[in-house]
Formats: structure tokens, C-alpha cells, sequence
């Protein structure tokens, strides 16, 4: 008597086509994603329907909820002068181990006093680091007035440099493209009295161009 | 459990010794962990959205006191609270600064909302001018009659004009950052051109103080 055969099925499952999907998504994600530096503090920014897209040559300052204010301004070479004509202005010293891990450091606020012990402190514990951030109110020693002063100073500088090389590459550059935005990053939550503050400084420094940073929304049909 | 044998179904017999038939698959299940394990990190660490920003010109400081600004004909007051928004049109009249008939400013309230009560209902209204001239240039360049820099130029030059809706932004100390980025948010979306965040004046503190209680 013949026996009706079932036909054995091997119980492994051949992976090939997952793993082939699994691998792209993985190449996917991978090459889409930036890393973003450390921030010593975590910001939700408020939304716009703005599609303008963030330069390279930036002095930002970023308010927290609190209303502390941090300071961040783009480009080695810069923040290196920055420093240098900071330090000169509130007579300190800095070793030049530690000038040099502020020019790799991104966002930092802390007063003029604090600044050694904020830049010997580690990345990861700066969220930690007890500050007010950077002074603003006091009119006699505002340091965020000299900070974005030297700041613009610098900047200027690098963008001049920058701008000489691409009319060397026989390109055809547009001089506003090279100096600095001016880019406030507020908490959705933050009281808009402590930026109008941070704005008032930019403002007696004649900076009168601001940008907020605002995360991006569908802009309505009409 | 036993495995089930694969392949090698005949080959026995006759004696011949063979090298042993190892099988050409490679376990995966490890390769495949891996993949998925750095799948999961990737996608839930990545952010896709960049920021945008948002350009906001504010008026230049000065140090003269008795500067006035600009006469407001065609002009429009925001103040701002927390997540409350009041509004009057042109000019601030208090007692002893009345209008010509006798009338002093009284603030409306509007919402953020894109609702009847929002605000963007009324930009809509008010900004009439500029929006349709717009609508009309819009059209021009998708009939590519007119080119984006022209496009651009005419727009800037039409949200400048005497017609188009002039904005002043006034918080009090309550307001929050999203509050007035909203509202910056949809005066862009109303296509005005002039807007100017100035101080608050205690007259008008006042006022929407007392509009606040009830």
C-alpha cells in the first residue's frame, strides 16, 4: 500500500530578503542621520511655517525655560579669538589645554568665574553643572553683551577669510552670505520678558537681523 | 530535537570514503540580531526634521527719547499674555488723548486657533490687500509669465506698500516665547511685511489687565 507522502519542509526559513531589507534600512538610517553635539541643555523649540534652513556661520544663544542664557558661536578659529579677547578683557588665564577643549566644547553658559571649572567638567556632566548661565541683566558687567561683541568680532573675521578663498576658487560669492546670523533658540516655555532681554543686548550692539529657530509646520492651504 | 537531515540523501554504499559534505548555508540568526539590533538604535535616536529659522527684524534702538515712531494709518496692535492675545487698530487713545469722536482704544481678544474666533481669520480680513495682489502673482508665476526673483521682488515691494496691514507685537512680562512665536508665525503667513516688537506702555498694561479679570 502506497502511504500518501507529506512532503518534508525544512523548518528553517530562509532569512535572505529580512536580512537584505533589514541591512538597507539599517544603510538608511544610518547615512540620513546627524550627529548632534552634546547640548548642555535640552530646548523644545516653538514651531513655524519658516523653511529657511540654518547657515553655517552662526552666533547663537539659546534661553532655556528657566530663562538661563547659554552661548554658542560656530567655527574653531573664531572661538578661539573669541576667548582669547575675552579673556583679555576680564584678565584671566586659561591654560591651552583648556583653550583648547573650549574651542571643541559647542554650547556653554556659565559667568566669566566659572569658566575654568565649566570647561574642566566633562561633557556629559555640564547638564549637571550648577550655573545661572551666562549674566545678562547687570548693566555694568554684562558679559553677554562682550561675549557676542567678540563673538560678531571674530566671526566677521573668519567669514572675511572664508569669502577671500571662494573668490580665489574663481567662484562668484555674495559677501552677506559669509558673515554671521544671529540665531536666538528659545523654549517654547521660556517667558518672552528673558528674550526680550538677550534681544536688547543684541540691539545696543546694533544687531537688529534675529533669527528664532523654530521647528518646521505645515504651512496652511489656502 | 533531532535535526532534520538535508541533501545527502544517497552517496552511501560502494565503500568510497568522501570528505564530509559540510552544508553551504551560514546561520544568520546572529548577523540578522546584529542588524536589527543597530536598526532600532537608528531609528529611534534620529531626528528628521531640521530646524528651520524664522527671520524677525526688530526696530534699530535709539538713544532719542522723543522719537516718535512712524503714524500708524494702517496699523494694527497685538498685545500678548500668557496664551491670551488682545488686539486694537490703530492709533492708542486713552482719556485726554481722545479720537476725533470722543472714542478711547477698547482691546478685542482673539485665539490662536485658525478658527473664526483665531487670528488668522482676521489677518486674512485685514491684510485683504496684499493677499489677493498675491494670489494674482502666484498665478503669474505658475503661468510662468513672471521669474522667482521678479516673484520675489514684487512680493517685498507689496508687502512694503501703504495699503498692506503694519503689525506692532507688545507682551507683558507673562507671555511666553511660543506665544509670540506663534503669533510672528501667522502674521508670515498673512504676508505682512511690517512687523515691529516694541515695548508695552503702562496705559496699555493697564488695559489688558483689566481684560484679563473678567
Amino acid at each position: 500500500m502506497p502511504k500518501i507522502k507529506i512532503p518534508k519542509s525544512s523548518p528553517s526559513i530562509d532569512m535572505t530578503p529580512m536580512v537584505d531589507l533589514a541591512f538597507l534600512l539599517v544603510t538608511f538610517f544610518m547615512l540620513a542621520a546627524s550627529f548632534r553635539a552634546s547640548e548642555p541643555v535640552t530646548v523644545n523649540t516653538p514651531s513655524s511655517i519658516s523653511d529657511k534652513f540654518i547657515p553655517e556661520n552662526v552666533i547663537m544663544v539659546t534661553i532655556d525655560h528657566d530663562g538661563r542664557v547659554f552661548f554658542n558661536l560656530s567655527g574653531e578659529e573664531a572661538r578661539r579669538e573669541m576667548l582669547t579677547n575675552m579673556l583679555g578683557k576680564y584678565k584671566m588665564k586659561l591654560s591651552d589645554e583648556q583653550i583648547g577643549k573650549f574651542t571643541f566644547m559647542s554650547t556653554f553658559g556659565c559667568t566669566m568665574q566659572e569658566l575654568p571649572s565649566y570647561i574642566d567638567t566633562g561633557a556629559d556632566d555640564r547638564i549637571t553643572f550648577q550655573t545661572k548661565g551666562i549674566q545678562v541683566d547687570s548693566t555694568t558687567n554684562n558679559e553677554l553683551y562682550n561675549w557676542i561683541n567678540f563673538a560678531n568680532v571674530a566671526a566677521l573675521n573668519t567669514g572675511k577669510t572664508a569669502f577671500e578663498e571662494a573668490k580665489l576658487n574663481g567662484e562668484n560669492p555674495k559677501a552677506d552670505d559669509f558673515k554671521p546670523k544671529f540665531i536666538l533658540r528659545v523654549d517654547s516655555k521660556t517667558v518672552y520678558k528673558k528674550a526680550e532681554d538677550v534681544i536688547n543686548v543684541f540691539r545696543e550692539l546694533n544687531l537688529n537681523n534675529l533669527n528664532f529657530i523654530t521647528s518646521s509646520e505645515l504651512a496652511p492651504i489656502n | 530535537m533531532a535535526e532534520i537531515a538535508e541533501g545527502g540523501g544517497g552517496g552511501h554504499g560502494k565503500g568510497k570514503k568522501r570528505a564530509k559534505k559540510s552544508s553551504t548555508r551560514v546561520d544568520m540568526t546572529p548577523m540578522v540580531d546584529l542588524a536589527f539590533l543597530l536598526l532600532t538604535f537608528f531609528v529611534l535616536t534620529s531626528t528628521f526634521s531640521k530646524p528651520k529659522m524664522l527671520p524677525l527684524a526688530y526696530p534699530a534702538k535709539t538713544e532719542d527719547k522723543t522719537l516718535k515712531g512712524p503714524k500708524m494709518n494702517n496699523g494694527i496692535t497685538f498685545l500678548l499674555s500668557e496664551n491670551k492675545i488682545f488686539y486694537y487698530q490703530g492709533e492708542y487713545y486713552f482719556k485726554g488723548h481722545a479720537a476725533a469722536d470722543g472714542s478711547i482704544t477698547e482691546l478685542k481678544e482673539v485665539d490662536f486657533g485658525p478658527g473664526e474666533k483665531g487670528v488668522r481669520k482676521l489677518l486674512g480680513k485685514l491684510n485683504n490687500y496684499v493677499l489677493v495682489k498675491k494670489q494674482g502673482l502666484d498665478e503669474k508665476l505658475k503661468r510662468k509669465e513672471i521669474n522667482d526673483s521678479t516673484y520675489l521682488s514684487t512680493l517685498e515691494k507689496l508687502r512694503g506698500e501703504k495699503e498692506a496691514l503694519k503689525v506692532l507685537i507688545k507682551t507683558d512680562e507673562k507671555a511666553l516665547c511660543k506665544n509670540f512665536i506663534d503669533l510672528v508665525d501667522e502674521l508670515k503667513i498673512a504676508e505682512i511685511g511690517v512687523i515691529a516688537p516694541v515695548d508695552i506702555t503702562p496705559g496699555e498694561l493697564q488695559l489688558m489687565k483689566e481684560k484679563l479679570k473678567n
